[in-house]
């Protein structure tokens, strides 16, 4: 087969720390046209920098070497990019960049929040469309787009749930969360004051009604789970779970980090869900990773509209304006607005794509994760085997009988090019590998990884210590990251 | 593997071992590995109280991190204070050096339900 790694100009480079010279200087500011006054003379001595100076050892570098020392860096990067990147239950999908030239046009990105409203027209617009088209993918009554990130989106709508209780004049203070829901949403839970009770899934990795029953009383605020859930299965029990959750007087939470599989197919607000978050970043595209920014919209059923974030936007003829009196509202979540610059990239991905794109995005995810999972089920252990949804798990239980584990087939995949799946989630899962190969990707691709996966599997029966050892082909090679974690060194410092 | 038949085992992959009215805690072999390298562990404080079947401490690998569950109620009267600097020891020793808690327990009769070493090792060939 043709591998898509050869061995490269792969350059050494130091620390910009280290190819420092006292007085090299990259820029030559402008010569200084105001008499200059020696600071110790004016700015009291407690507050100079003096002896413990933290600019001291500050790198001095030419332009040139600035230039090359990040760039270089840069190309040791591993992005969607540059390659295949199937990190499961993350949704690491290519962005196509007319979105990232729409978040830059100058009457977008260059507006300040506290421009008056007047002024801010467009913007507002956006926010209330978006808003808008948010609502009709998941057919939830009202959004906020004020949550930076998936995760202040689910304890906003967890503050939302714990409000509406408060509000009847009767808290609950549980929430069910089974062992198929994303790893955030127990955190979430408990930093809303809530007690987590977690269940099981059965065997076929789905959750059941009298599973549910078995734990929903009286002081259940709500059931939080993840559709389709981190195992890649749609939970088809949901319509019967919302209506027993209902009558017991709670609410459905789903965590919409997975919408990327039933977007534009079927609505959570048909499903009974009373709350859930998007991941624009992951869904609506916005880069996944390297720090954010992110945005975590929240849309609630009819039920928790007055306890949404304000301020609201309200458009009355063809004026927008905010609303800042919801006397049962949460507050504020997020300075100003949330996120502008992510909302303005799914909102542009949203027009261009329209309903019928925006469901064959998710049907070609299905069936990329669906090919993969048929591909390889015969090489890899495959702990549920029945149609999943965007993703696919499989295991190292057949290649464990070499000694070979998960972490050593992730690591190989880098010798060949490819960024490995999310490995080690979800625990349900002994040795888990979990494929996204999401819809951006070509057949042609996908049967690269299929083979490059098939091959791995071989060497790992033939050759085991060489996946033992594996990546080979980096410039950097198998970390000790027992040590990285028992012994972490965080700062470089001089002469250490 | 090793799974001693002095022990009782729960399905959270904790150990006890009863002593009298105190209860020593800990994970067992199985448990440390399937985590892999253990790089952290939190356990709770002397003096404060565990419940049954409630998480009271944390452990993390380079996989992993999972509550630790309690398999009794009652007080803490020893923490195994020397695992937090060395938590390499739950790999190598988990019944002996990697002890975690100490409990004096509050009812003998939450022991009941929990399993023994030949019935804790069919547990786990079943969850494989």
């Amino acid at each position: 087969m043709r591998h898509i790694v050869t061995k490269g100009l792969v350059l050494d480079e130091p620390l910009i720390f280290e190819v420092s010279s006292a007085g090299r200087k990259g820029v030559e500011p402008a010569v200084c046209d105001v008499p200059v006054v020696d600071a110790a003379k004016v700015i009291p001595a407690a507050m100079l920098r003096g002896a413990n100076d933290p600019m001291a050892g500050f790198p001095e570098v030419s332009e040139i070497d600035a230039v090359r020392h990040y760039t270089r860096l840069s190309q040791w990067n591993f992005g969607v990019d540059t390659g295949f990147y199937p990190l499961g239950s993350c949704t690491m999908k290519y962005n196509p960049k007319i979105n990232e030239d729409a978040a830059r046009l100058e009457g977008l990105s260059a507006i300040h929040p506290y421009q008056p409203e007047e002024l801010s027209q467009g913007a507002l617009r956006l926010i209330y469309e978006l808003e808008d088209y948010l609502a009709e993918i998941s057919g939830m009554s009202a959004i906020t787009l004020q949550p930076s990130a998936g995760a202040q989106g689910e304890l906003t709508g967890l503050l939302m749930i714990a409000a509406y209780f408060k509000a009847k004049g009767r808290p609950r203070h549980k929430i069910i969360i089974p062992d198929t829901a994303h790893g955030t949403n127990p955190a979430s839970s408990a930093l809303a004051g809530f007690k987590v009770v977690p269940i099981k899934s059965e065997s076929n990795g789905v959750l059941t009604l009298d599973a549910v029953k078995a734990v929903m009383d009286d002081d259940t605020a709500a059931l939080m789970l993840t559709n389709p859930n981190t195992i890649g299965i749609f939970e088809r029990n949901i319509h019967d779970i919302a209506a027993y959750v209902h009558k017991k007087g709670g609410l459905i939470y789903c965590d919409g980090a997975n919408l990327n599989a039933i977007m534009g197919i079927m609505k959570l607000g048909e499903m009974g869900v009373d709350v859930v978050q998007f991941n624009l970043h992951k869904t609506f595209s916005t880069p996944h990773g390297g720090g954010g920014p992110g945005s975590g919209p929240v849309g609630v059923g009819k039920a928790l509209v007055p306890f949404l974030p304000g301020p609201r936007i309200k458009k009355s003829g063809n004026k927008y304006k905010f609303v800042r009196d919801n006397p049962k509202s949460i507050g504020r979540v997020k300075a100003f607005y949330g996120n502008f610059g992510v909302m303005v990239k799914a909102y542009a991905y949203i027009r261009r794509m329209g309903p019928d794109g925006i469901r064959k995005a998710a049907l070609t995810a299905i069936l990329n994760a669906n090919y993969i999972k048929e591909s390889l089920k015969g090489t890899f252990h495959l702990p549920y085997d029945q149609p999943c949804m965007h993703e696919c798990v499989f295991s190292d239980k057949a290649q464990s009988a070499y000694g070979v584990t998960t972490i050593d087939m992730a690591k190989r995949l880098i010798d060949y090019g490819y960024h490995p799946p999310t490995v080690y989630f979800p625990l349900v899962v002994h040795g888990a590998i979990m494929i996204e190969p999401t819809e951006t990707e070509t057949k042609a691709t996908l049967d690269g990884f299929i083979e490059t996966m098939k091959e791995i599997a071989e060497e790992a029966r033939a050759n085991p210590d060489l996946l033992k050892s594996a990546p080979v082909n980096t410039k950097v090679q198998r970390v000790d990251e027992v040590r990285a974690a028992r012994e972490p060194i965080l700062r470089w410092r001089p002469g250490a | 593997m090793d799974f001693p038949k002095d022990l009782k085992y729960t399905k959270e992959h904790e150990w006890v071992k009863l002593d009298g009215n105190v209860a020593t805690v800990g994970i067992t072999d199985y448990a440390q590995d399937s985590l892999g390298d253990v790089v952290y562990v939190e356990l709770p404080q002397e003096g404060g109280t565990v419940t049954k079947n409630e998480p009271f401490g944390v452990v993390e690998s380079v996989k992993a991190v999972s509550d630790l569950y309690s398999p009794i109620s009652g007080s803490v009267t020893e923490v195994n204070d020397a695992i937090v600097d060395t938590p390499e020891a739950i790999n190598e020793d988990p019944y002996g050096d990697a002890w975690m808690i100490k409990v004096d327990v509050a009812s003998l009769d939450e022991l009941d339900d929990l399993m023994s070493a030949d019935e804790y090792q069919k547990f786990i060939e079943e969850e494989k």
